[in-house]
C-alpha cells in the first residue's frame, strides 16, 4: 500500500484552492499474467476534490504511484464507453461518477464475464461479436429517394432511447445470465437490435427478430434488471428487451 | 516484427478515417488502423449538429453557407475548398439519413434543422436554420451510423493498434509503422495508400474538451518525416466549456435560445455582436467572455467564469433537444439547468491547422507538391475550409465531406498504381530505437509531471489572449521540458497492455506540436480569428492573409532539443469574397 500526503504537480482536476484535499482508498484488482499468474488486491491513498471524477484518482495512482496500472479511457466525459468497470460491486463508468458519491474506499475491479486482459482491460471481443450478429445497420428493401427516407418525429421517438447507446458493455457485464453462459448475446445486442426493429425506415426486423430467437438469443433473458441499473446512458434496456420479445411472439402468433 | 499489406491502409476510426473506409473498402483491399475501438473516436462527443443548406424550414443556399464559413474564418479559408465544402454538404448529410443517422425530425418527417453560431442568412442578415441534428448527440449518431455501416460492408479493423511511424520512400507514401498495445510486437504495414484520420491535438492544453488520446499522433509523425505544417497557430476555444473540466456544451445549447450572462446578469453578447448576439463565431464570443471577465464581470467567488443560462426555455425543449448537455451539468456539477444557470468557460477545443492538403485530400509536401500515396483528412488536414476559425458543425461536415474524398482519391490511386512502393531497409528501426530508449530511459522524469507542466503553459501563455511575451515564455517552457523529456523511462516492464509507454510517446507528439503552434503564433503579427496577439490587436491583410507552413529540420528523434522549425508562407485562394472587415 502506498500512502500519498499531498498533491504532486502532475496530478489531474482543478488545484486545490480552498483547505487540504482529503484522500479516499482506492482498492484496485491487479492482475498482469506476464508477471503473475493471479490477480491481487491493491490499496492506494488518493487525494481529491469535489468535483474529481473517479477516472481522475485512477489516472492520479497510474501517473503517480504506478504506470503500469492498465485500463481504458479516452473521452473522459461518459460518452465514448472506453471506461466501464465494477465500481463497489456494480457496472459504472469511471469517468461518469464523483470520487465523493462513492465512499472512503472504493473497490474497483475489471467489468465481469470477459476474459481479463491486464488490470481493468478485459477481451472486448466477444461483446463486439454479438454485437455484428444481430446485423446492426439499417437494411431497406425500397428504392432510395432523392431526398431523405420521411420519419415521422412519432416514428423517430419510437427507437430513440436505443439509439443512445456507445457499447460500453456495462449493461452485457453485469448480466447473470451472461456470466453462466457466455454464448448469450447479452443485453447490448438486443439493445442494438432493437434500435433497428423499431426504426420505421428498416426493412430487417425478420432477420434480427430470427437471430434473437434463437437459443443464445432473447429468451435467456430473466428479468433482473441489472442492465437497467448499468446502464450510463438512461437506456431502458430491460424495457427494450422486453419489447423484442413481444414482437417476436406477436409475429409468430 | 510483422509485415501486412494492402492498397490502402487508413490511420484513425474516428468520422473520418470511417468515411474514408466505406469509400475505400469497397474499391479495394483496405485495412483500418485505430489506437482505440472505433466507437471510442472523439467524433462521438461532438453534440450539436452539422449544416447543409437543406433549406427544409426555411430559405437558404449553399452560397451563403460558403460565404459564412469564410467569413467566419477570417478570410484565412481557401475559398474553392470552402465553396466544395458547402455545395457537398447536401449529399453529405443525405447520405448519412440513408445510412440509417436517426436526424431529428420537422413535423412533415424531413430533417429538422436548428441554429448555430455564425451560420447565416443573406451574408450575415440574421441567424439560419442550417444544422441538421440528433439532439445533441449528433457526433455520436454519426460514429454509429459509419461504425454500422463499416460493420455492413466488412470494413477491416486492428484496434489498439498505435500508429508510431510514417513510411516514405524517394517522397512517396509506402507505408505506417504500428504497435499492438495488446502484445507489444511491432507491424509494419505497407500501402500503396496511406490516409491519416488521426484527429487533433487538443491535449497541448490543460483545459480542453478533447479526449485523453487527442494527442496528435498524426501530425506529430508526418511532421518528423518532414511534412510540413499549416496553420497551426489557429486553435479554437469553444466559449462553452464547464468551469474547470472544460468538458463541452453544445453551441446548439444559445441556437436553441440559451443566452450568456456575467454577474450582472447582463446579456453581454449584445454588445459584442449586436445583430447575432449568442450565436457569434467561437473565437469572438471566447474573447467576449475573457474580456468580462478581466473587467470584473465575471461570476463566482474569483470571479472566473460566466454563465450559460438556460432556465428561460421549457423543460421540454431542454429534454429533446439537449438531454446530454443538461445531464452532463448534474452529473459533474450538481446543477440543475431547469432553474439554475451553468459556469462555462472557454476551452481548447479544435485544431484549425494541420497537414496540409489539396481538396482531394492529398497532403502536400510544400505549397504545391503532392506526396504521392498519402491523404490525410478530419481535423488532422488543413484544406483549409476552416481558416483561422472554424464555424461550429463545420467538423462533421468536414470528415463526411473530405473523408469520403479521401477514400475515394486513395482506392483509385492505389487501383491505378500497379506496385507497391519498396519498403526501407529496416522500416521499425525509429519506432524500435523510440520504445527501447524509452523503456531503458533514466526515468528521471516523469512523463506525467511534463504533460501536466506544458498544459500549464500553454493555458497561460498561448490560448485565447497571447502576446510575444507570454508566447516566448511558452517557447522556454517547451524548450525545458522537451530536455527533461529525454530522461522520461517507463517504469512498466511488460508487453502486454503497456499504456504507460504509449503515453509516454504521445507526450512526445504534444511537445513537438506545441512548439510549431508557438513558433506559428510568434511568428504572426496580428489578430485573426482564433489567433489573438494583444499587441497586435488588428487584422493585417497585407502582411498576412497568408497561410503559416512550418517545416521541421533536424534529427529524426521525438521531442528532439535539436530539432529547427522553420516558417515559410502560403497564398489563401480567393475566388470570390475580397475580405471584409468582420462584423457580427
Amino acid at each position: 500500500m502506498t500512502v500519498v500526503d499531498s498533491r504532486p504537480a502532475a496530478a489531474p482536476g482543478p488545484a486545490a484552492t480552498g483547505p487540504a484535499p482529503v484522500t479516499v482508498t482506492l482498492k484496485i484488482r491487479r492482475f498482469d499474467p506476464e508477471f503473475a499468474a493471479e490477480a491481487r488486491w491493491e490499496s492506494y491513498q488518493v487525494p481529491f476534490d469535489p468535483s474529481d471524477r473517479l477516472l481522475d484518482a485512477i489516472m492520479w495512482v497510474k501517473w503517480n504511484v504506478d504506470g503500469s496500472l492498465a485500463l481504458r479511457r479516452s473521452c473522459a466525459h461518459g460518452v465514448c464507453g472506453s471506461d466501464a468497470m465494477r465500481v463497489n460491486g456494480v457496472n459504472r463508468l469511471a469517468c461518469k461518477v464523483l470520487v465523493k458519491d462513492l465512499g472512503p474506499e472504493i473497490t474497483i475491479e475489471p467489468i465481469k464475464g470477459l476474459p481479463v486482459e491486464k488490470d481493468l482491460i478485459v477481451d472486448m471481443e466477444p461483446f463486439f461479436d454479438a454485437f455484428r450478429a444481430v446485423k446492426p445497420y439499417l437494411i431497406t428493401d425500397d428504392h432510395e429517394p432523392t431526398r431523405e427516407r420521411l420519419q415521422s418525429p412519432e416514428d423517430r421517438a419510437r427507437f430513440d432511447d436505443t439509439t443512445k447507446c456507445i457499447m460500453c458493455a456495462a449493461c452485457t457485464t453485469s448480466c447473470p445470465v451472461f456470466w453462466n453462459d457466455g454464448d448469450y448475446f447479452g443485453p447490448q445486442a438486443i439493445v442494438a437490435a432493437h434500435r433497428f426493429i423499431f426504426d420505421s425506415r428498416d426493412a430487417g426486423a425478420d432477420e434480427r427478430l430470427e437471430i434473437l430467437n434463437e437459443r443464445e438469443g432473447v429468451w435467456r433473458c430473466r428479468t433482473t434488471f441489472n442492465c437497467t441499473d448499468a446502464c450510463p446512458r438512461g437506456i431502458q434496456v430491460t424495457k427494450a428487451i422486453q419489447e423484442v420479445k413481444r414482437a417476436l411472439l406477436f409475429r409468430r402468433l | 516484427m510483422q509485415l501486412h499489406r494492402y492498397d490502402v491502409v487508413i490511420v484513425g476510426a474516428g468520422g473520418a478515417g470511417m468515411r474514408a473506409a466505406l469509400e475505400a473498402g469497397q474499391r479495394c483491399r483496405t485495412a483500418v488502423l485505430t489506437k482505440l475501438y472505433p466507437t471510442r473516436s472523439h467524433t462521438g462527443a461532438a453534440q450539436g449538429g452539422m449544416c447543409a443548406a437543406l433549406a427544409n424550414v426555411e430559405e437558404d443556399n449553399w452560397e451563403w453557407h460558403t460565404f459564412d464559413t469564410i467569413k467566419g474564418g477570417d478570410y484565412l479559408v481557401d475559398q474553392d475548398a470552402a465553396e466544395i465544402m458547402a455545395k457537398e454538404a447536401i449529399d453529405a448529410v443525405l447520405d448519412l439519413e440513408k445510412m440509417g443517422l436517426p436526424f431529428n425530425r420537422t413535423p412533415e418527417g424531413r430533417i429538422d434543422q436548428r441554429r448555430f453560431g455564425g451560420h447565416t442568412r443573406d451574408h450575415g442578415k440574421a441567424p439560419v436554420r442550417r444544422s441538421c441534428y440528433a439532439a445533441d448527440r449528433t457526433g455520436h449518431m454519426i460514429l454509429q451510423t459509419l461504425y454500422q455501416q463499416c460493420v455492413r460492408h466488412d470494413i477491416e479493423f486492428y484496434n489498439e493498434f498505435y500508429v508510431l511511424d510514417l513510411l516514405l520512400q524517394d517522397g512517396a507514401a509506402a507505408g505506417v509503422v504500428a504497435y499492438e498495445l495488446k502484445t507489444g510486437e511491432i507491424h509494419v504495414f505497407q500501402a500503396k495508400s496511406v490516409v491519416f484520420a488521426t484527429g487533433g491535438f487538443g491535449k497541448v492544453f490543460k483545459v480542453t474538451s478533447n479526449a485523453h488520446t487527442l494527442t496528435g499522433d498524426g501530425m506529430g509523425l508526418a511532421f518528423r518525416r518532414g511534412i510540413p505544417l499549416e496553420d497551426m497557430e489557429f486553435f479554437q476555444f469553444h466559449p462553452t466549456g464547464i468551469w474547470k473540466m472544460g468538458i463541452l456544451l453544445t453551441e446548439g445549447a444559445r441556437g436553441e435560445g440559451g443566452i450568456l450572462r456575467n454577474r450582472d446578469g447582463e446579456r453581454f453578447m449584445e454588445r459584442y455582436a449586436p445583430t447575432i448576439k449568442d450565436l457569434a463565431p467561437r473565437d469572438m464570443v471566447a474573447r467576449a467572455i475573457y474580456t468580462e471577465i478581466r473587467a470584473g464581470r465575471g461570476c463566482g467567488p474569483d470571479a472566473d467564469h460566466v454563465y450559460l443560462d438556460l432556465t428561460h426555455l421549457p423543460p421540454e425543449q431542454l429534454d429533446a433537444k439537449l438531454p446530454d448537455i443538461t445531464e452532463f451539468a448534474r452529473t459533474y456539477l450538481g446543477i440543475e439547468p431547469y432553474d439554475d444557470p451553468i459556469p462555462i468557460q472557454p476551452t481548447a477545443h479544435y485544431a484549425m491547422g494541420g497537414i496540409p492538403t489539396t481538396i482531394d485530400a492529398q497532403v502536400l509536401a510544400d505549397n504545391d507538391t503532392v506526396v504521392p500515396g498519402l491523404y490525410a483528412a478530419g481535423e488532422v488536414a488543413c484544406v483549409s475550409v476552416h481558416g483561422a476559425n472554424r464555424l461550429g458543425t463545420n467538423s462533421l461536415l468536414d470528415i463526411n465531406v473530405f473523408g469520403r474524398r479521401a477514400g475515394i482519391a486513395a482506392a483509385e490511386y492505389a487501383g491505378a498504381t500497379p506496385h507497391h512502393v519498396d519498403l526501407p531497409t529496416n522500416p521499425a528501426s525509429f519506432v524500435d530505437d523510440m520504445l527501447g530508449r524509452l523503456r531503458a530511459g533514466a526515468g528521471t522524469e516523469n512523463a506525467a509531471a511534463i504533460r501536466a507542466e506544458l498544459q500549464e503553459s500553454m493555458d497561460v501563455n498561448a490560448s485565447v489572449y497571447r502576446t510575444e511575451a507570454t508566447l516566448k515564455q511558452a517557447l522556454s517552457d517547451i524548450a525545458a521540458l522537451k530536455i527533461r523529456y529525454q530522461q522520461v523511462g517507463v517504469s512498466d516492464r511488460g508487453r502486454r497492455y503497456n499504456t504507460e509507454l504509449l503515453e509516454a510517446v504521445e507526450l512526445g507528439f504534444l511537445l513537438d506540436l506545441a512548439e510549431v503552434l508557438v513558433v506559428g503564433a510568434l511568428a504572426r503579427n496580428e489578430s485573426r480569428g482564433g489567433h489573438s496577439r494583444e499587441d497586435y490587436p488588428n487584422r493585417d491583410d497585407v502582411n498576412f492573409l497568408r497561410h503559416t507552413m512550418a517545416y521541421r529540420s533536424g534529427p529524426l528523434a521525438a521531442a528532439s532539443p535539436e530539432a529547427d522549425i522553420r516558417l515559410d508562407y502560403k497564398p489563401v485562394v480567393v475566388t470570390r469574397y475580397e475580405p471584409m472587415e468582420r462584423k457580427y
